[in-house]
């Protein structure tokens, strides 16, 4: 394996039952990358991430992080990683510090340089004033700081988050993600999963889109978001039929199609589209019943990255 | 076993103590169920402090011993912190080590409650040793026993009480806690043989000199085999119901 990839996953599968949740699954991810798996819910991004991670036993294929066989090494391997699962609570009953120093003692710290990373952890994710006090009073996003303290605690090189901003309001969120970004900084490398595109293309270099546990595709951020932007569509329904070749003429539209009594116009550029729209609308003097603009949804993103594959695969 | 585990299995040990020893389930199944239960069977009939000690600290050791042990691993799914305390760098074998050292002294600290009242009774302990090495080898073999009852993958505090005490029931009746086992026919005492509480309660009625049966080396023999065996089986239990806990 080469010096720069810190996570390689071959053939990875995991079956419950006969359904494959992961599927043959392979891609590598490289030292220093924040590198996301998005996909709807149920499409395997936690049994990945717990198959990464050595929780969960793969039915197939493995997993290699750093040096280290998952299968074979899973002490090693995991005490070199910092792991915030989808769903995981602190120990209420506990102050924050003491959830912080059992995490130390777990991972074999010395208890002075627990207790100095901890410090330092806590002050910067703004928890340090309330350490002492018990977890059962702290607010979700307060609990969702705490636990990815407690992840980097062992100052691990690579950093799993199963969806760790899902369930958290607007300004939790923001701020789990400049943490996030600033501890990629400093040299840990990310692997994260999401459902939310918006997410995945703020923080991730790369991103794997997974869906029915198959990869559709791995690239970066500009490329998937130039395809979800061709994926684009604004809706109108007029109040009397119309001859949708009629609209052949506007600029920036790339296909038009009629579905029943709306029509669909395909463009990149929705905004400049709905002002021809209703210059038209105007000039032909028809009411519009309905105009909306279709955002791609992750499932459609999905379709159209299965399609293109499969042409090319045709094609070749 | 690394000593680095050891070291994180004693980590563990901590955090249970300090989240659930006073978890209201213990509390009432571990301390207050077995005094009532005792007091319920012996308090109208005329026996001697000499007969009653035994009993009394043998279901007592019995009943705290397995009852927090084996409330932990379902607290810890229920409340979602069992997922990242099995990504950390520890066994799962670590886990149950944990919780058994947990439960075991628990279970020998609250035991010297009922060993004073027995003392301040005017109770004479002729081999304070064997009564003492007793308490520690039982309290381990109960607290195996919880970890062995614990480890059905329910995320139910409630449910692994009802069955842990559907399987605790028999082995305190069959045991000689209220009959001494000289005085039980033969059916009687093979069925005791199958309770380790029978070898506990044995050893302390020896280190009192009332009433008992086997030999002092036959009954560490015994609960040392049990404690064995319960802990081989609790951790092939836990290692398969991790999987559906999380
Ligand atoms: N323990 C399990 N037993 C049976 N099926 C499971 C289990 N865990 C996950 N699955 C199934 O595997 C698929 C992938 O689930 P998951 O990895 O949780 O998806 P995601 O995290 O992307 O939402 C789903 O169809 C889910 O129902
Ligand atoms: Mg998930």
């Amino acid at each position: 394996m080469s010096e720069d990839i810190v996570i390689q996953a071959s053939d990875l599968t995991k079956f419950y039952g006969k359904v494959a949740a992961v599927d043959h699954i392979k891609f590598e991810v490289k030292k220093g990358e924040i590198f996301g798996f998005l996909g709807p819910n149920g499409a395997g991004k936690t049994t990945t991430i717990r198959m990464l991670t050595g929780i969960t036993k793969p039915s197939f294929g493995n997993v290699r992080i750093m040096e280290f066989d998952i299968e074979k090494q899973t002490l090693k391997a995991k005490q070199i990683m910092g792991i915030v699962p989808e769903v995981s609570n602190p120990y209420i009953d506990l102050s924050a510090w003491s959830n912080m120093m059992f995490q130390g003692e777990l991972y074999g710290l010395p208890n002075d340089k627990s207790k100095e990373i901890a410090a330092e952890l806590l002050e910067n994710f703004e928890l340090y004033e309330r350490r002492k006090d018990l977890v059962k009073f702290f607010s979700k996003g307060m609990k969702q700081r705490l636990i990815l303290c407690m992840a980097l605690l062992s100052q691990p090189q690579i950093l799993f988050l199963d969806e760790p901003t899902s369930g958290l309001d607007v300004q939790s969120a923001t701020i789990i993600r400049e943490k996030l970004r600033q501890i990629n900084k400093e040299g840990v490398t990310i692997f994260l999963t999401t459902h939310n595109m918006e997410e995945a293309n703020l923080l991730c270099d790369r991103i794997a889109i997974i869906n029915k546990g198959k990869i559709a595709a791995v690239d970066t951020p500009e490329k998937l978001k130039l395809m979800t932007e061709r994926l684009q569509k604004v809706v109108v329904a007029f109040s009397q039929p119309i001859n949708p070749e009629s609209l052949n003429s506007l600029p920036n539209v790339d296909k038009i199609e009629k579905l029943g009594d709306k029509i669909q116009l395909h463009t990149t550029a929705p905004g400049k589209v709905i002002f021809d729209i209703v210059d038209y609308a105007r000039e032909k003097h028809l009411d519009m019943v309905s105009l909306n603009v279709v955002v791609p949804t992750l499932e459609d993103v999905f379709i159209k990255l299965t399609e293109d594959k499969e042409k090319s695969g045709h094609g070749a | 076993m690394e000593p680095n585990q050891i070291r994180r299995a004693w980590a563990i040990c901590k955090k249970d103590i300090r989240i659930y020893y006073s978890a209201h389930p213990v509390i009432v199944h571990g301390i207050l169920f077995p005094f009532f239960l005792f007091f319920a069977f012996f308090i109208r009939r005329n026996l001697s402090m000499e007969f009653i000690l035994p009993g009394l600290v043998g279901m007592t050791l019995f009943f705290t011993s397995t009852a927090i042990v084996s409330i932990i691993p379902s607290w810890e799914t229920r409340s979602k912190t069992l997922e990242r305390l099995v990504s950390s760098p520890v066994l799962i074998s670590t886990i149950v080590i944990g919780d058994i050292l947990a439960a075991f002294l628990f279970g020998v600290v609250v035991s010297l409650v009922p060993i004073s009242i027995g003392i301040l009774g005017g109770i004479s302990i002729h081999h304070p040793l064997i009564a003492a090495l007793g308490i520690l080898i039982s309290a381990l073999c109960f607290s195996c026993l919880g970890a062995l009852l614990s480890a059905s993958p329910t995320d139910i505090p409630a449910n692994v009480m009802t069955i842990s005490t559907l399987i605790k029931f028999p082995l305190i009746f069959v045991s000689g806690v209220f009959i001494p086992l000289k005085d039980l026919p033969l059916w009687g005492k093979i069925l005791a043989s199958f309770s380790p509480l029978t070898y506990f309660v044995d050893l302390l009625r020896f280190s009192i000199k009332v009433d008992y049966y086997y030999s002092v080396g036959f009954d560490f023999l015994a609960l040392f085999i049990f404690a064995l065996i319960f802990y081989i089986l609790a951790v092939r239990l836990h290692v398969r119901a991790m999987p559906n806990r999380i």
